[in-house]
């Protein structure tokens, strides 16, 4: 067994335990743990996704109990990926964070550290159950987050986020509960060996626990018609937050597509493919009534929040239309779209620094210190979430494009590319509002902060990285989506010898 | 006995989402409480139902599964920290807002003996924007 699978876990928890003890010692022993600890988390990361990338499905059993009766953290390239994801955001963070977003509250960074277990523990686990126990850690430390700095706008969004997802973790258990009830177990591919075998009245129920969770995760995801929370949430968040909440969504995107190819996969019998339809409508129509928002939207952190809207239905479609294809190129979109909206959000913060009480707000405002340098990266990061050539979103999209055919063609090109065009005028009246439109008074603002400026570069960068290799990551994802789409290799991997 | 456990984890639960429709965060704590109560009977109760029999494997041919034991402690923790939240975070936001309305404003009537009140939030969000 490999013992590094549990790093990603246990790192920040006990870092984040130790920043507990160490609230009242000076901030730079604070900061130098708390950044210690990310950056050994990236390594870690790096290092199972070199693992991961063999091929080989890593299975490890808590206390060494074999599959079905213990609990088990499953390592494949998927959840190798989504570490590496967050594992990138969480430096980024952290490194933005350390430049005075931590001092704004108490306990930022024990929290962030809590927020990452969570995260990376989701990603890892195969068991439901343990899926609803990381859920709730990594929402417990969120609600905290999303308070970071306090302010009445801020609590009248929590209060929303906390409520919503206190219902969502009921509806979870139940759904949980369901399912053991019924199967007798709650490994998440013996549950799949169990579906697959599944008819009648039990068949019936499964289903029933299944569309329960997708909803849950939907909650999570945050796509039509539940995603009413998000925009409120994200756009008064602090940066840190609101750019560390860009992986929040995708966790709920995860889970869906981890439960679609493997438990209600193409070999699950009479349950084969369940929701999908629902899915792909509900993708469409959050794509259209997320773009409408991010066109009306009145502050450029609102307008962010909605762009994230649009990445989720983008994503959601790829997962519902199910091929090898559609998630190879959702898999690319989705590291884009997570890395360039979080240094978006950094960007914005930057940007709100130098236009004094106006912050974000799209109005005629005060002239910028540094508009040309701000304006220009403002532009590029613009163009690379929009979905133009020559950054990753173009190839995001146009893999995404290439996926579909036949009336799903007829019914997503239209979608996705007015969508883009509509962000495309969003994002530049809001460009032209805070750059060009000033009433030529200069502000009191504080000055630029270089080097919070060079940490949103370089996560901004990821852009045309992602373009440079687009070769060997777009490798990557089709090995993923192929090992995704493999439900008896996962059951070889835990020695669980009935055939589908 | 089936049927009785099924009346109570439906009358809980339609007590619960009942007051987590309502528009006062008290009301909304209530609810939530009363929903996860009927969640943890339902989740209790996914071990089939028994009475007199060892809560573990042995020789007995029949037993109580213990697994919806452990998982409906964990969820009873879990549970128990987050209403807390969710009261302390009710009592924060009635405090700095000025009303106990889920969306933080009053969109019925206004109480006057608040209006100051509201003037200054109003201030603080327009200087958070």
């Amino acid at each position: 067994m490999n013992h590094l699978l549990l790093v990603p876990v246990l790192l920040p928890l006990i870092c984040g335990a130790l920043l507990m003890t160490t609230s009242r010692s000076p901030i730079n022993q604070v900061r130098l743990i708390s950044c210690g600890s990310v950056l050994l988390l990236f390594l870690a990361a790096l290092y199972l996704l070199t693992q991961a990338g063999s091929g080989q499905i890593q299975v490890y059993g808590l206390g060494d109990w074999p599959a079905p009766f213990g609990i088990v953290l499953v390592l494949d390239r998927l959840s190798a990926l989504m570490l590496m994801v967050t594992a990138v955001l969480g430096v980024f963070v952290t490194l933005y964070a350390m430049r005075g977003d931590d001092l704004r509250g108490g306990y930022f960074h024990a929290l962030l550290q809590f927020q990452l277990a969570g995260i990376n523990g989701a990603f890892l686990t195969g068991d439901l159950f343990n899926l609803f126990v990381f859920f709730e850690i990594l929402l417990i430390a969120s609600y905290a987050l999303l308070l970071h700095g306090l302010g009445a706008a801020r609590l009248r969004a929590a209060l929303h986020y906390v409520i919503l997802n206190l219902i969502g973790s009921s509806l979870f258990l139940i759904s949980a509960g369901l399912f053991y009830g019924i199967a007798g177990t709650l490994n998440l591919v013996d549950l799949a060996r169990f579906i697959a075998q599944a008819e009648g009245d039990q068949l019936f129920l499964l289903e029933a626990a299944g569309a329960l969770l997708m909803m849950v995760f939907g909650l999570k995801a945050a796509f039509f018609p539940l995603y009413f929370w998000l925009p409120r949430a994200y756009a008064h968040a602090t940066a840190p937050v609101a750019a560390l909440f860009a992986i929040m969504t995708k966790i709920g995107l995860y889970a869906i597509l981890r439960f679609s190819t493997l438990v209600f996969g193409v070999s699950a019998g009479g349950a084969s493919g369940l929701g999908t339809g629902v899915l792909w409508v509900l993708a469409l129509v959050t794509v259209v009534l997320s773009i409408l928002g991010a066109f009306a939207a009145n502050t450029l952190t609102s307008l962010l929040a909605y762009l994230v809207l649009v990445s989720v239905g983008t994503l959601l479609a790829g997962i519902a239309s199910g091929t090898e294809e559609s998630i190879t190129a959702i898999l690319y979109y989705l590291l884009h779209s997570t890395w360039i909206i979080a240094g978006l959000f950094l960007l914005a913060d930057i940007i709100a620094k130098q236009r004094g009480d106006l912050a974000t707000g799209l109005k005629v405002g005060p002239q910028l210190l540094n508009p040309h340098l701000l304006g220009g990266t403002f532009f590029v990061a613009a163009i690379a979430v929009a979905g133009l050539p020559p950054f990753s979103g173009f190839f995001g999209k146009v893999l995404l494009l290439q996926s579909v055919s036949g009336s799903a063609a007829w019914q997503l090109w239209p979608v996705i590319l007015i969508s883009g065009l509509v962000g495309v005028v969003g994002l530049s009246r809001a460009g032209s509002m805070i750059f060009w439109r000033s009433n030529n008074t200069l502000s009191g603002a504080a000055p630029l902060d270089k080097t919070a400026y060079f940490f949103t570069v370089l996560l901004l960068l990821t852009s045309p990285l992602l373009v440079v290799f687009a070769q060997p990551v777009i490798a990557f994802t089709e090995a993923t989506a192929q090992q995704i789409m493999d439900v008896p290799s996962y059951l070889n991997a835990m020695q669980l010898k009935e055939a589908l | 006995m089936e049927l009785l456990v099924a009346i109570t984890i439906g009358v809980l639960t339609f007590s619960g989402i009942y007051l987590i429709l309502r528009a006062r965060t008290f009301s909304v704590a209530l609810g939530l409480t009363l929903f996860s109560y009927a969640v943890n009977l339902f989740l209790f109760v996914m071990g089939r139902l028994h009475t007199g029999q060892p809560a573990v494997l042995n020789d007995a041919s029949s037993y109580t599964d213990p697994v919806p034991q452990a998982l409906v402690l964990t969820a009873i923790v879990i549970g128990f920290a987050m209403t807390s939240f969710v009261l302390i975070l009710a009592l924060r936001a009635y405090t700095e807002l000025g009303s106990d309305h889920v969306d933080g404003v009053e969109k019925t009537k206004k109480i006057t003996g608040l209006g100051r009140n509201k003037q200054n939030k109003k201030k603080r969000t327009g200087a958070k924007r």
